[in-house]
């Protein structure tokens, strides 16, 4: 049984179309991630799901039960937010009773929930706090804890470590994972940060104009991009696109381009390609190795070196390949400089290729 | 380079020295102390003549300090001077306007509380209309309102009656109220209030626990522009009142502007001082607190 079911859920503020009659199923124990660009309506997603918003039409199921017309609280969700959104008046404690407060939970059981969500979190020195003395990365502790101790099945999180410095970022995401695992609760989690969309999720859903374009494993998504949209938004350096046509030379298929014939043996084409018609193609920066590579399937090609970035952990390389733009990464230890003229191989199989609608050939 | 480590101990270095005899601070500090000495001459002139008697007050030394220090003007303007019919001094206008203002002051402030948490959280189908036209309110001379609101009154069986006046000063403050809270709780993060409702709290409750312990500034801005409103208030004191309930102000008015009998100077500017006091008292206690507040309301909380 899914956790959480959206059947054809739309919203519209007054003539804006922000959800576009939306499907998603989401398993028990599963922690989905909610990326796209700001706009896409992931977090107007996310605030249906809660309740805290009224659809225009459709259905929402938590657990089975169909809650489209709940009231947030009768709904078995926790919400985190980007803010923290910590009532400042009240000491920490009070912060992570009040719901429970509010549902009138005998006193004894609030202890003892409040306790042991103190104790996962580790905020219990700073249960007597109000949220000013803390700093963020306590603050979203404790908003994490106040979802936390209301026991529900279903966690949703609005860009929770988006106020956070890097290095904060980083460490709560493992935390985050950590609960994750030891709770095994259904995470919903919105962000536009890919890195955190690519480390938490079991599955990612990439929006764009208030649609769905992929659901599917960090690495599904990442390998096998099924439109052009979600192959450029994922990836840092994002993928290389090179403009051309497809050829069918004898039943062996090519991409061509000016000064460029790139064979595609091994390709496995999962729409219809016609020859002549135009297409991109799509090269991870990664997917590219300096130097020839004599494995069955390579391609080696001739590119310049235009600029070199050396980022600390690798080095991206900025070349020019048959008048087309192509980044490379490559190690930290590369030599290449500015101007050199360079051999580089990619394996076409691992490459992606779009037609101009935009779809996956 | 070692020319300029050899000049290391010369020429400028720390904070630049600051003169406080310049000729910009002479004019902007002379300017100042004129405009205050301008502006607090009257209330010298005041005190002084309140404190003297009235055969001293008819020398026509009014910069002169009292060369003999009463308190019998004070005391007559509390206690028996003649506010028309009635010769017993302003006390029965001040408590008069202890009981209009404390009524009108609470009632708005926890009705306009109410209006702008609503118009900010609670957004319902032509609240944004309803805000528009409770703000056009503020905008309508109170002149044009008087004659339909004595009939209003009178239609009530409020008129010249406590609860009339009452009346009429909740309805007046709540335009400028609901737009000074409004705005206050449109600074308070959105999130804080899903949050709240996440956890299951309805409106009243949200409003209560949450909403009302962070908003303890626009409280105080509220209940100082109620207080010295009301008080400071004529009009509606002398119309919608009744004689029996005639405000200070209106009181004030009768002594000084009686015709009859000798001119008491000094009573009259005791009885001023002693109008104007709870306003003044309420500004230098308050004073810093205001400032806060308006600044709370306009910066992100």
């Amino acid at each position: 049984m899914s956790s959480v079911a959206i059947s054809d859920l739309s919203l519209s503020f007054g003539s804006v179309e922000v959800l576009k009659s939306l499907n998603l199923e989401v398993d028990e124990g599963e922690f989905i991630v909610l990326l796209g660009p700001s706009g896409c309506g992931k977090s107007t997603l996310l605030n249906c799901i809660a309740g805290l918003l009224d659809v225009t039409a459709g259905q929402i199921f938590i657990n089975g039960n169909n809650v489209t017309w709940d009231e947030p609280k009768d709904r078995g969700i926790g919400m985190v937010f980007q803010s923290y959104a910590l009532y400042p008046q009240m000491s920490v404690e009070k912060n992570l009773s009040f719901g429970l407060k509010v549902a009138g939970l005998p006193k004894a059981e609030v202890q003892e929930r409040v306790s042991k969500a103190a104790e996962i979190l580790q905020i219990e020195p700073l249960l007597k706090r109000k949220p000013a003395a803390l700093s963020g990365g306590q603050r979203q502790r404790v908003a994490i804890g106040r979802a936390l101790v209301r026991d529900v099945n279903v966690f949703l999180f609005d860009e929770p470590l988006s106020n956070l410095d890097a290095k904060l970022r980083t460490d709560l995401r493992v935390e985050l994972k950590r609960l994750h695992q030891r709770l095994g609760n259904t995470m919903i989690y919105v962000t536009h940060d890919q890195i955190e969309a690519l480390t938490l999720a079991d599955r990612i859903a990439i929006m764009k104009d208030g649609l769905i374009q992929q659901l599917d494993t960090p690495a599904g998504i990442y390998n096998n991009p099924t439109n052009r949209f979600v192959a450029g938004f994922i990836g840092s350096p994002g993928m290389n696109f090179i403009s051309g046509t497809l050829e069918d030379d004898a039943g062996q298929w090519f991409f061509a381009a000016p000064d460029l014939r790139i064979p595609l043996n091994d390709y496995a084409f999962t729409g219809n390609p016609t020859a002549g018609q135009q297409v991109e193609i799509g090269i991870r920066p990664e997917h590219v190795v300096l130097n020839d590579v004599s494995e069955a399937g390579f391609v080696t090609l001739q590119v310049e070196a235009d600029i070199v970035e050396p980022m600390g952990a690798d080095t991206v390389l900025w070349t020019k390949l048959a008048g087309n733009n192509l980044t490379i990464r490559t190690d930290s230890e590369s030599t290449v400089k500015s101007g050199d003229s360079l051999s580089a191989s990619f394996n076409p199989a691992r490459a992606s290729i779009f037609a101009q609608d935009g779809s996956r050939v | 380079m070692a020319e300029a480590v050899a000049n290391k101990m010369q020429g400028p270095q720390g904070p630049k020295p600051k003169r406080i005899i310049s000729g910009r601070n002479i004019v902007l500090y002379g300017f100042l102390i004129v405009a205050a000495l301008y502006w607090l001459l009257p209330l010298y002139v005041m005190v002084v003549t309140s404190l003297k008697g009235l055969p001293e007050v008819r020398m026509g030394n009014i910069f002169s300090p009292p060369m003999e220090i009463t308190f019998e003007p004070w005391v007559k303007a509390w206690d028996s001077a003649c506010t028309g019919l009635y010769c017993e001094g302003l006390k029965v206008g001040f408590w008069n306007s202890i009981k209009i203002l404390i009524p009108s002051t609470v009632i708005s402030i926890i009705i306009a509380s109410v209006n702008g948490y609503a118009l900010s959280f609670w957004r319902f189908k032509g609240s944004e209309i309803f805000f528009t036209i409770l703000l056009f309110g503020a905008f309508i001379p109170y002149q044009v309102m008087l004659y339909p609101l004595v009939i209003i009154l009178r239609e009530l069986g409020l008129f010249s009656s406590l609860g009339g006046v009452v009346l009429v000063h909740t309805i007046f403050g709540m335009p400028i109220l609901t737009l000074l809270f409004r705005n206050y709780f449109a600074g308070v993060p959105d999130e804080l209030f899903k949050a709240a409702r996440v956890d299951g709290a309805g409106f009243w409750r949200i409003f209560f626990q949450i909403m009302l312990p962070m908003s303890l500034p626009i409280f105080v801005v509220a209940i100082i522009l109620q207080v010295t409103g009301i008080w400071n208030d004529f009009l509606f004191g002398i119309i919608y009142a009744g004689t029996t309930n005639f405000p200070m102000t209106v009181q004030l008015n009768n002594i000084v502007n009686s015709t009859q009998g000798v001119k008491e100077y000094n009573v009259n500017m005791a009885a001023t001082l002693l109008t104007g006091a709870l306003p003044l008292i309420v500004y230098f206690v308050s004073g810093k607190l205001f400032v806060r507040g308006i600044a709370a309301g306009a910066v992100k909380g």
